[in-house]
């Protein structure tokens, strides 16, 4: 069966819904970065499939950029966490409402 | 030339703005000379004017400024001198200049006394705009200022609640006119096309006789509440509250004459239609007997005098209606000297008895008020008719004109006023001036008013003596624009039968005044003797009940049903669609602050929903854009 | 057919993998399925030829970012399980399906998908490695080097966050100060 780009797109969408349902539900900090992780590999893979099926290489170069973004939000936003940490105690998302409306 | 116009019409305004500066400041003497010296110098201008018209028969007519100009509408601020309106220049600058002379003295003791002589010198400005204007609007917007500066004036010591009431029964009244006037000029320019005198005068012939009639009557309804024409006659006396200079410039001399203005200045109009000018001479005649019936028993010095104006104002409403406009010019000019000297006269009797108005409780004046004695009993003579006063010349003239016209019921009625007239003005004058000196049992000391005053009088006794020499050169110049018709009775024999029986009429009804009201026996009426008792007396005295009338059916259901507006409408549905609407804007805040609860996970799920609000967005429009044409086929199948 | 069989294999091994990363209840599988997801996804960019971008994968994120949130899960109590007061599910599961049935809706539209143009075509013959440097160092010159830079700051911020007494500078103090730190830390511990 011809594997084509409706395939990796249909993919992407599911993983970046599975990301979505992450970043809704999980309570603890450390646990929505992973989620976050996820949003940003489900839209890498859809890049990258659309690069290859047609010919341009823009999308690899996307995918790249967004690796790189990626790991130096994982470093900033590791270290804000460890000294939320070292203040509070607990990483718990219900209790970091202190920017009310 | 055009400095002349221009001066006569803009220094009263400069004389009314220096006074105002200073309005706030205590009394000071130069707030009255000022306005009164500029108001001298807009009287030689005119008088120079009324010179180079007479002698020359030349009419000024300048265009200051354009006001409007949209479209098909052009109204220009412009001004005419042409031979009706330099008489009524001259009419209004000269009892302006005397009554603002007079008042330096009157309003001596008043602490309003910088206002009074600002308000006094606009309400000429408006005066003279009113009378020099060469098209409808500059008409009504004088016709509007006077009836401000009368409000402003009649309401001048405001803290008296009879007064302000006075102001503003006088401005409504005058206002309920001014919707009738505005819907005449209206109907002048929707059919006319112009408001200029001029050009619209030059088209009326043309018109359907149908639409020139409603235009008469519109524009006299206008005139009525100016002129204090029945039914819109009540402010007139209750305006008797302001000061007595005010009553003798506003209420005898200008304003109220505005109206019989406005008719002779649309004297093309009223000519092509005489049914209306029949009613207004019928009306005016009306007027003139029910004026003078409630003169007879009224106990307020002013109030007669007012009353005297308002019949006099019906017999020149009586002469405009029947054709004879410049008879009814002469008449007004006449009576705006000799009225005016009354109300002059009676404000010295006022001061002199410290603003008492009864005259019962006057009497034996003349022994200490000499001067004001002579001036107003030869101002009586002038108002009665008498040869060869001023008065004798302009009313009976019209009463000439009534029988000549043969409207022997006009004229009869006219001829029973003149008689009531001469009677009231004498029973005025017997009991203020004659007689025994009852006010010394209330303890008051009357003197003699300033000299100066006195002297500022002179000018209007003159020409109430002399007013009546000038008819003939007046005509002349006047026939020029006005029609000329010469009223002469038939035969000689009935003209000296009518003269010399008027003449004998009015001194009857005067030596029965006398008789009556110098006999040793006058005493303050109490409400318990049996002419008091009777019904014609009742009815006089409360003016017909038609004050009670208007307030208790009028003016209360007016209250009425503006408490209903106020309250059921104005409150429950504007106000509360109004806070509704801005309700609605902070509740939704309200509600949608909740979204901003700091927790990060709601959050995050509200940013998704959004999202995928945007998605679906993204899709139907995608859709719609991509299937548009058979969309545009489906809903036209449907029929939208 | 091969790649056919690799993309259901691996697609489903993401997916469950990611799956479990979401809904577990400890940190410490969630940690490991995630190391697992992203080296599966790394499968596909090799699938679909690009190596360089799956060799990229492997040692950025599986390696470095996992070592690092790894390192960070040292400081939390990683036995205890992450007690999380839950939300309304019916609302999170039904706006993620819409909004993935909007997303494949919209990108399968033959609209979007018929108007596509190569803007960096790729030249046959090289290598994908190849392709990738010539285009990198040429037409994303300017934000390679930006990104240099951020990765810079992005160091340096995590240091500076996460390290001991980091308002105080070595550099910057005299010798005299930094003897009196020595001998105030020697007392505080001696107390202790």
């Amino acid at each position: 069966m011809e594997i084509g780009l409706n395939h990796y797109l249909v993919l992407s969408t599911i993983l970046f819904a599975i990301g979505l349902v992450g970043v809704m539900r999980r309570k603890n900090l450390l646990m929505l970065f992973f989620a976050t992780e996820i949003l940003l590999n489900s839209v890498n893979i859809s890049f990258a499939a659309i690069s290859h099926y047609y010919g341009d290489l823009t999308g690899q170069m996307f995918a790249f950029f967004v690796i790189a973004i990626a790991a130096s939000e994982v470093a900033v936003g590791l270290g804000l966490l460890i000294v939320w940490h070292k203040k509070h105690n607990n990483i718990d998302l219900d209790n970091m409402s202190t920017m009310r409306g | 030339m055009e400095l002349f116009l221009y001066t006569a019409l803009f220094s009263p305004l400069v004389g009314s703005l220096f006074a105002a500066l200073f309005g706030a400041s205590p009394k000071t003497k130069i707030a009255g000379i000022v306005p009164s010296a500029l108001l001298g110098v807009s009287f030689l201008s005119s008088l120079v004017l009324l010179v180079l018209v007479m002698g020359t028969g030349l009419t000024l007519h300048v265009e200051m400024m354009t006001w409007m100009a949209t479209g098909d509408l052009y109204i220009p601020f412009g001004f005419v001198v042409d031979q009706v309106s330099v008489t009524m220049m001259i009419v209004v600058t000269l009892v302006s200049t005397v009554v603002h002379v007079y008042a330096i003295g009157y309003m001596d003791h008043d602490k309003g006394f910088n206002r009074f002589f600002s308000y006094l010198s606009a309400f000429v400005f408006s005066m003279m705009i009113l009378v020099m204007s060469d098209n409808f609007a500059g008409l009504f917007i004088g016709w509007e200022g006077v009836g401000l500066c009368s409000w402003l004036l009649i309401g001048f010591w405001y803290h008296k609640e009879s007064a302000s009431w006075a102001a503003n029964e006088a401005f409504i009244m005058n206002r309920i006119a001014d919707l009738g006037m505005l819907i005449g000029i209206f109907l002048i320019y929707w059919n006319t096309g112009t408001l200029q005198y001029k050009e619209a005068f030059a088209v009326m012939p043309s018109l359907d006789n149908a639409i020139l009639t409603w235009m008469g009557i519109f524009l006299f309804i206008g005139a009525m509440g100016k002129s204090a024409q029945f039914p819109l006659h009540t402010w007139l006396a209750d305006a008797m509250e302001g000061p007595t200079p005010v009553s003798a410039l506003i209420h005898a001399a200008t304003m109220v004459t505005a109206g019989v203005y406005l008719v002779v200045r649309a004297n093309p109009l009223y000519s092509l239609v005489p049914h209306v000018g029949l009613f207004i001479a019928s009306l005016g005649a009306f007027v003139a007997l029910f004026a003078a019936s409630m003169a007879l028993v009224n106990r307020d010095m002013k109030r007669v005098i007012a009353y005297s104006t308002l019949s006099q104002l019906g017999y020149m409403f009586a002469a405009a209606g029947l054709g004879a406009y410049w008879v009814a010019l002469f008449h007004l000019m006449a009576h705006a000297f000799f009225k005016a000297l009354l109300f002059l006269g009676a404000g010295n009797v006022m001061h002199a008895m410290h603003d008492e108005l009864d005259p019962f409780k006057m009497g034996g004046l003349g022994k200490v008020m000499k001067g004001t004695f002579l001036m107003m009993t030869i101002a009586s003579v002038a108002l009665a008719g008498i040869f060869p006063l001023a008065g004798f010349f302009s009313k009976d003239l019209i009463l000439e004109v009534a029988f000549v016209e043969h409207h022997y019921i006009i004229y009869s009625v006219l001829l029973f006023t003149a008689a009531l007239t001469a009677f009231y003005s004498f029973r005025l004058v017997a009991l203020i001036f004659h007689g025994e000196e009852r006010y010394k049992l209330f303890g008051i000391h009357p003197h003699e008013a300033y000299k100066f005053m006195l002297v500022a009088m002179s000018p209007l006794l003159l020409l109430a003596i002399i007013a009546g020499a000038f008819k003939m050169s007046y005509f002349e110049m006047v026939s020029k624009l006005l029609p000329a018709t010469e009223y002469h009775v038939h035969s000689a024999a009935t003209y000296w039968i009518m003269t010399i029986g008027t003449q004998l009429l009015v001194i009857l009804a005067i030596a029965y005044a006398y008789k009556k009201y110098t006999s040793r026996d006058i005493a303050v009426p109490d409400g318990t003797s049996k002419m008091e008792n009777s019904f014609a007396y009742k009815l006089l005295i409360s003016q017909y009940y038609i004050p009670y009338f208007y307030q208790e059916y009028i003016v209360k259901a007016y209250r009425e049903l503006s408490e209903v507006f106020w309250t059921k409408i104005d409150q429950k549905v504007v106000d509360a669609t109004v806070d509704g609407i801005a309700n609605v804007f902070y509740q939704t805040g309200e509600r949608t602050r909740v979204m901003q609860s700091g927790n990060l996970s709601t959050m995050l799920k509200w940013m998704v929903a959004g999202t995928v609000a945007l998605l679906s967005l993204a899709v139907v429009f995608g859709l719609a854009a991509r299937y548009s044409v058979e969309i545009k086929t489906f809903l036209s199948g449907l029929g939208v | 057919m091969f790649e056919a069989v690799a993309f259901y294999l691996f697609a489903f091994l993401t997916i469950t993998m990611f799956y479990i990363a979401v809904t577990t209840s400890q940190s410490l599988y969630a940690l490991s399925s995630l190391a697992a997801g992203m080296i599966f996804i790394s499968a596909f960019f090799f699938i679909l030829g690009a190596d360089f971008l799956g060799a990229i994968q492997i040692v950025v994120y599986s390696g470095a970012v996992m070592a690092l949130y790894a390192f960070g899960m040292m400081f939390f109590d990683t036995t205890r399980d992450v007690k999380e007061k839950q939300g309304n599910k019916a609302i999170i599961l039904g706006l993620s399906i819409l909004s993935a049935i909007l997303v494949i809706v919209i990108v399968s539209a033959p609209i979007v998908g018929n108007n596509i143009e190569a803007l960096y075509p790729v030249t046959e013959g090289a290598g994908n490695v190849q392709e990738v440097g010539m285009v990198l160092f040429t037409k994303y010159l300017v934000p390679f080097e930006v990104a240099a830079v951020m990765l810079l700051v992005a160091m340096i911020a995590g240091i500076v966050l996460a390290g001991k007494k980091m308002d105080l500078s070595l550099t910057l103090m005299t010798e005299a100060e930094i003897l009196m730190m020595k001998e105030e830390d020697k007392n505080k511990k001696a107390l202790s």
